[in-house]
């Protein structure tokens, strides 16, 4: 590295260290630059591929009130995937290279998408579980120290804690209806209860990046204050929910004002990381058929406004 | 009870409710994120019309919810046209049945705004707003398909030749809409039709359309005989309500 630019990136750390925004024009160093990239194309790609579990029950919802709150809210991660893209291609990225990496298995999205939804509590439980596991994530990079990726965030916040309450209330209306509505419930607690701690990522001292996105301010909490954030949060819930949460190991611990909990199965996370879940291969399949079925239509569309263009040119002409 | 207002509501509301289906089936998996969200936006607003249909349609019936009625009926009481349940084969159909219909459901809105029912009557001053920018949408994608790459003009010619035979059903008067047209609640199809083919023509026209010269296809969704797409719509459709009965959501 020259000296000038040790210097400068000096200078973009002190900038972090006063809490600054930074901002897509600023200098700043390739890593970061990189690992932007990398981290809101990843949330990118998670709010798309996220679409699939919860778009598997829109044609099925027991209600016509679930019916519009359901498509709304895959909507809403739409709306979540356009702006973070966005927020991606700021730092010289193309929309098309990211959906390529996605595509082709290069890019990973959340983990939590490669769980299959099998009854329709599994709606709940994922608004309930995941979108709260996620908001605790997000709530935390609304003050990230990039700066559209800080505002992005200010507004996916908004929507998916809304997402969470809706859940939640799905939940409550299983858990206090029949026996077999509150099996349903139970069922789907427990078959998402560990997929969502995993959601957190690794444990701190098995993260490799954490060190680094907490120098950066890109994290400002790690994986495992996170994990016992939402777990403490979480346990409440459940209980109010009268579910239990299938962890035999879960106790109140006093001391440390947290609850402690059981081992996480590593193996399975890392399993699934790798391409090898229930829904890994299903989930890309889908990506790439929608997207290959739709070239014709894209192709077709930019044909039609470069006619429409070159027309209005010998127009003016 | 008036069974003549409560089939009327049913033959408005069904249409909304399977298209709404239909569109409901292709979220997430659209041609590219806009469209997605678009497609959806579509799909939600016509549930909209479909909950106010129906709960004005168990007012007048004196019982039911608009539950009851979207997912607890028989195939044989669905009053859909056969336009509208017909599969998303691929974008090209998917557009170009709903351009078919918005050409008809923005004329028949801006008629129902003047229905002597006062329900009708709000139910269509809302619903226009919508009809009015589905039109927009699919009647851009038709021009953008049309006019586009020759593959894209050949699927759109395709959906085009299969679809275009059902558009006839939208303006088939059954016994039903002719009294609700005699009495002023219902709207005049055959002046529908006279707006439907000036939008539609033009359209046509921009997106190089040949028309095909099969006849007009042999339907009868608005008296409850469907394709035999319809029964697996309503086995998703249904499923929770048929598999849980008289549960609470």
């Amino acid at each position: 590295m020259t000296q000038k630019e040790i210097s400068l990136e000096e200078q973009f750390q002190a900038r972090i260290d006063r809490g600054e925004s930074i901002e897509p024009k600023d200098w700043m160093p390739e890593k970061y630059r990189k690992t932007h990239i990398r981290q809101i194309s990843q949330h990118a790609h998670s709010e798309v591929v996220g679409m699939l579990p919860e778009g598997n029950w829109i044609t099925r919802t027991p209600n016509l009130r679930r019916k519009v709150g359901l498509l709304a809210k895959v909507q809403d991660e739409a709306g979540h995937g356009l702006y973070l893209y966005s927020a991606a291609e700021t730092l010289g990225i193309s929309r098309d290279e990211m959906f390529e990496q996605l595509h082709t298995g290069k890019a990973k999205y959340s983990s939590i998408f490669n769980y299959p939804t099998l009854s329709w509590a599994d709606i709940g439980t994922i608004g309930w579980l995941v979108d709260g596991a996620a908001i605790i994530n997000q709530v935390m990079l609304t003050r990230t120290s990039f700066g559209p990726y800080a505002r992005a965030m200010v507004r996916i916040c908004k929507e998916e804690s809304f997402h969470q309450r809706q859940g939640y209330e799905i939940m409550i209306g299983l858990s206090h209806g029949t026996p077999e509505q509150k099996e349903m419930a139970q069922d789907a607690l427990n078959r998402f209860w560990w997929p969502s701690l995993m959601m957190f990522g690794p444990k701190d001292d098995e993260s490799p990046n954490t060190e680094m996105s907490v120098k950066w301010k890109i994290k400002r909490k790690t994986n495992d204050e996170l994990r016992q954030q939402f777990i403490d949060i979480t346990i409440p819930q459940a209980e109010y929910l009268g579910l239990t949460v299938p962890d035999p190991d879960l106790k109140w611990n006093e001391e440390r004002g947290h609850y402690d909990f059981g081992a996480i199965d590593w193996d399975e996370f890392w399993q699934v990381v790798k391409g090898n879940g229930p829904c890994n291969k299903e989930r890309l399949a889908a990506r790439n058929k929608a997207w290959d079925e739709g070239a014709w239509v894209r192709d077709a569309a930019l044909a039609h406004a470069e006619k429409k263009a070159s027309k209005n040119v010998s127009k003016v002409a | 009870m008036n069974n003549s207002l409560y089939i009327y509501l049913l033959l408005l509301g069904d249409n909304s409710l399977i298209l709404g289906h239909r569109l409901s089936e292709l979220c997430g998996h659209g041609p590219n994120l806009e469209t997605d969200i678009a497609l959806t936006n579509h799909s939600l607003d016509l549930y909209g019309q479909v909950r106010s249909y129906y709960q004005y349609a168990a007012e007048v019936k004196g019982e039911g919810t608009e539950d009851s009625i979207a997912f607890l009926r028989n195939e044989r009481q669905y009053y859909n046209v056969l336009l509208i349940e017909q599969p998303n084969s691929d974008f090209a159909h998917v557009i170009c049945r709903q351009f078919l219909w918005d050409a008809y459901h923005l004329p028949l809105m801006r008629s129902l705004m003047k229905s002597k029912d006062d329900q009708i009557s709000a139910i269509a001053t809302k619903s226009e707003k919508e009809a009015s920018y589905h039109l927009r949408f699919s009647s851009e994608w038709m021009r953008r398909l049309g006019d586009g790459t020759e593959e894209s003009h050949a699927k759109l010619q395709a959906a085009f030749d299969h679809l275009y035979p059902y558009s006839f059903e939208l303006f088939k008067e059954t016994e039903i809409e002719k009294e609700m047209k005699e009495n002023g609640i219902g709207a005049n199809l055959s002046l529908i039709q006279t707006e439907w083919k000036k939008t539609t023509e033009s359209v046509f026209e921009e997106a190089n359309l040949k028309l095909p010269d099969t006849p007009p296809a042999l339907t009868k969704g608005k008296q409850g005989i469907h394709t035999e797409a319809m029964g697996f719509i309503l086995a998703e459709l249904q499923y929770m309500q048929r598999a849980y009965p008289t549960m609470e959501w």
